[in-house]
C-alpha cells in the first residue's frame, strides 16, 4: 500500500513537471511564431521561416521548457502507463486556456469552455487507474 | 482547411508513434531506484543509449514542425486541444502494442476527453 500511494506521489510530481513546462514551453512557440508571422508553404518561405525561427530567441526559450518537458516524460514513462501518463499530462488544459486568455490575450467561446471542462473530467477518470499495470524493471545499477 | 487537417494528422501520428517507441525505451531502460538529480542524470544518459528511444526522435521532430506551422496559422487554444485527438490514437497503441490493461474507466476518461476535444475544435 505504501508504495502504491509512493508510486502514485511521485507519478503527479512527474505530471506537474510536464504540465508546466509544456505549457510554458507552448506559449513561448506561440509567442515567437506571432513575431515571426504565417509560415509559407514554398521553398523560400520555408527558408526564411527556418532562418527566423532558428535565430529567435523566444523560440529557443520554448524549446528550454519542451525539453525540461520531455526528460520529465521520459522519466515518468519508465515506470508509468503511456495511457495512464499521456490523458494525465492534459490536465494542463486548463491551466494553458487561462494562459492564453490572460498572456495572448485569445477570444475563448462557451463551447471550448465547455470542452476544456470535459477533457479535465476525462483526465481525473483516468487518474483513478492505477498508474502501472504492466511489469518495469528495476534499474541495474552498473 | 485542408492544409491544417493534414498537419493535424502528422502531429497526431508523428507523436504518437513516436511517444510509443520512446515508451518502449524507456521500460526496456527501467525505473530509477530515486530521484535525486545524479542518480537522474545517470538513468537519463542510460535511456539516451536505447535505440528505441532513437527510433522515435525522428518521427517527434515532424511533429514538432507540423505543431510549429499550425501555431502560425491557427491560435494555440485551437491548435493544442485538437491535437488531444492522440489520446485516442496513444491508447489503442498503448493497449494494442504496449499491452497495457486500459479498463473501462480509463476508457471512459479517453472518450470524455475526446468529447472535450470535439467541442474544442468546433470552436
Amino acid at each position: 500500500m505504501a508504495s502504491e500511494s509512493r508510486l502514485r506521489l511521485k507519478t503527479l510530481v512527474m505530471v506537474s513537471a510536464m504540465v508546466i513546462c509544456a505549457n510554458a514551453g507552448d506559449l513561448m512557440l506561440k509567442r515567437a511564431m506571432l513575431q515571426i508571422g504565417a509560415v509559407e508553404l514554398t521553398v523560400p518561405g520555408i527558408a526564411h521561416a527556418f532562418r527566423m525561427t532558428v535565430t529567435s530567441g523566444t523560440l529557443w526559450v520554448g524549446i528550454f521548457f519542451l525539453i525540461g518537458f520531455m526528460l520529465s516524460y521520459m522519466t515518468v514513462l519508465s515506470w508509468a502507463d503511456y495511457s495512464y501518463v499521456m490523458p494525465a499530462g492534459a490536465f494542463g488544459y486548463a491551466l494553458l486556456t487561462l494562459l492564453a486568455v490572460v498572456f495572448l490575450h485569445e477570444a475563448v467561446s462557451p463551447r471550448r469552455w465547455v470542452g476544456v471542462v470535459l477533457i479535465c473530467a476525462g483526465v481525473l477518470l483516468v487518474g483513478q487507474t492505477k498508474p502501472r499495470t504492466t511489469e518495469v524493471a528495476r534499474e541495474v545499477l552498473a | 482547411m485542408m492544409r491544417v487537417a493534414i498537419f493535424l494528422a502528422l502531429l497526431i501520428f508523428g507523436s504518437t508513434a513516436g511517444e510509443i517507441a520512446m515508451t518502449y525505451g524507456m521500460k526496456a531502460t527501467g525505473e530509477p531506484e530515486r530521484l535525486r538529480p545524479r542518480e537522474l542524470m545517470r538513468f537519463l544518459a542510460k535511456a539516451l543509449c536505447n535505440g528505441w528511444f532513437w527510433a522515435g526522435v525522428p518521427l517527434m521532430a515532424l511533429s514538432f514542425y507540423a505543431l510549429l506551422a499550425l501555431l502560425s496559422w491557427e491560435p494555440i487554444t485551437f491548435v493544442i486541444p485538437a491535437s488531444a485527438l492522440s489520446y485516442v490514437v496513444g491508447t489503442l497503441g498503448a493497449k494494442y502494442i504496449l499491452r497495457e490493461d486500459v479498463s473501462a474507466v480509463r476508457w471512459a476518461g479517453v472518450v470524455l476527453v475526446c468529447l472535450g476535444v470535439a467541442l474544442v475544435a468546433l470552436g
